[in-house]
């Protein structure tokens, strides 16, 4: 197999785009793929920080390294969740990497803004792991983001990611779920940082490809909560379309994201409060972290 | 040729030479959601190995997050 574009030896060959590249040659679609993102969504510029949501993984270091290499002001952040051994192998992934490319890395920790680990966290409550955890995350990254004064904060969704959530929402028509999900979330409040994913437009192949050849040593094996997780049976039922028919899954978001999520925006804005108990950004009184906090204490009583 | 295989760790040995697409099938594994690796280097599904390769077929899947 030869690469499309200079006909030496391809290492990786992507059939959605019918093509297959060397190593350097992928690394430049890879980098453009990223550009063209940022520049479609109008992400970040050069001129401001950026905080990048590092988790030892494939996805978030090969996102830090494409925009270290590009020129971007960024710092890491680093979730502690308190996974056992995982949490304790994915931070030192995380800190050798900002240690080698000379980058700052922000580190907070689940145990102690919540008083427990993820793994306890989730026996308070009745949601599932992956949903107690997406909470905790979503509401640490937005407050690390305002207190070190980051405007935007960056995550490593892919492609697949990015299908097999919309995957989830179209099955259950999760309206407002639909309405919200995009590359880019602005600033509507100004406790609220920006939210971007400039991998949307690329595979979690390709992303697992672009850290392997940039000799990125990231923590390979899976959350142990990951294992029997809705999302993970969607990207599966994914996987199998994709492998009858290259394409699928980028024509499934991309069609979503130019044609129909328009469909699902509401006229009324959501209206953004202050928690009275932490003065982050809810839709209600008390935000869902601070009433997450609250049963976890409840139980630790 | 030796065959290490993740999620959960464990090795396989497969004999004769066949090209990748042909191993990820007789295991069972669509190529798109793994990377072959030997040594240093990727391979495509069109490339040759056999006895004396090891190679790690390693998945490329994460997640678990119930929203993005």
């Amino acid at each position: 197999m030869k690469c499309r574009k200079c006909g030496a030896g391809a290492v990786i060959e992507l059939p959605r785009h019918n093509a297959a590249f060397c190593a350097p040659d992928f690394q430049e679609f890879f980098r453009k793929q990223v550009a063209e993102a940022i520049r479609k969504h109008k992400m970040f510029t050069t001129e401001e920080p950026v905080l990048v949501a590092v988790s030892g993984g494939k996805d978030s270091l090969a996102l830090w390294d494409v925009l270290i290499e590009t020129g971007y002001q960024t710092a890491g952040l680093y979730l502690d969740l308190g996974i056992f051994d995982y949490s304790v192998e994915s931070k030192a992934r995380c800190e050798a990497f900002a240690a080698s490319r000379g980058q700052k890395l922000i580190v907070e920790s689940v145990a102690e803004s919540v008083g427990a680990g993820i793994p306890e966290v989730q026996k308070a409550t009745r949601r599932p792991t992956c949903s107690a955890c997406g909470l905790s995350k979503r509401y640490l990254m937005n407050r690390a983001a305002v207190d070190h004064g980051y405007p935007v904060i960056a995550t490593g969704h892919n492609l697949d990611d990015e299908a097999a959530v919309l995957f989830g929402n179209v099955l259950h028509w999760q309206m407002d779920p639909l309405a919200r999900q995009s590359p880019a979330l602005a600033s509507t409040h100004p406790k609220l940082a920006r939210r971007v994913k400039p991998l949307y437009r690329l595979s979690e192949r390709e992303t697992a490809a672009y850290a392997f050849l940039r000799r990125i040593d990231y923590i390979v094996d899976e959350c142990p909560f990951a294992k029997g997780a809705t999302s993970i049976a969607h990207k599966q039922i994914l996987d199998r379309l994709e492998e009858a028919s290259p394409g699928a899954k980028h024509n499934f978001l991309f069609g979503f994201l130019e044609k129909a999520r328009g469909v699902f925006e509401g006229s009324e804005p959501t209206v953004l409060n202050e928690c009275a108990i932490c003065g982050q950004v809810t839709t209600g009184e008390i935000c869902a972290f601070c009433k997450l906090s609250d049963q976890v204490k409840r139980r630790r009583a | 040729m030796k065959i290490k295989l993740r999620n959960p760790s464990r090795e396989v040995e497969l004999p004769g030479r066949k090209r990748v697409k042909d191993v990820l099938r007789e295991l069972d594994i669509l190529p798109g959601t793994v990377l072959v690796i030997r040594g240093a280097d990727l391979l495509t599904a069109d490339e040759v190995v056999g006895d004396g390769d090891e190679l790690e077929v390693r998945p490329v899947m994460s997640g678990g997050s119930a929203t993005s």
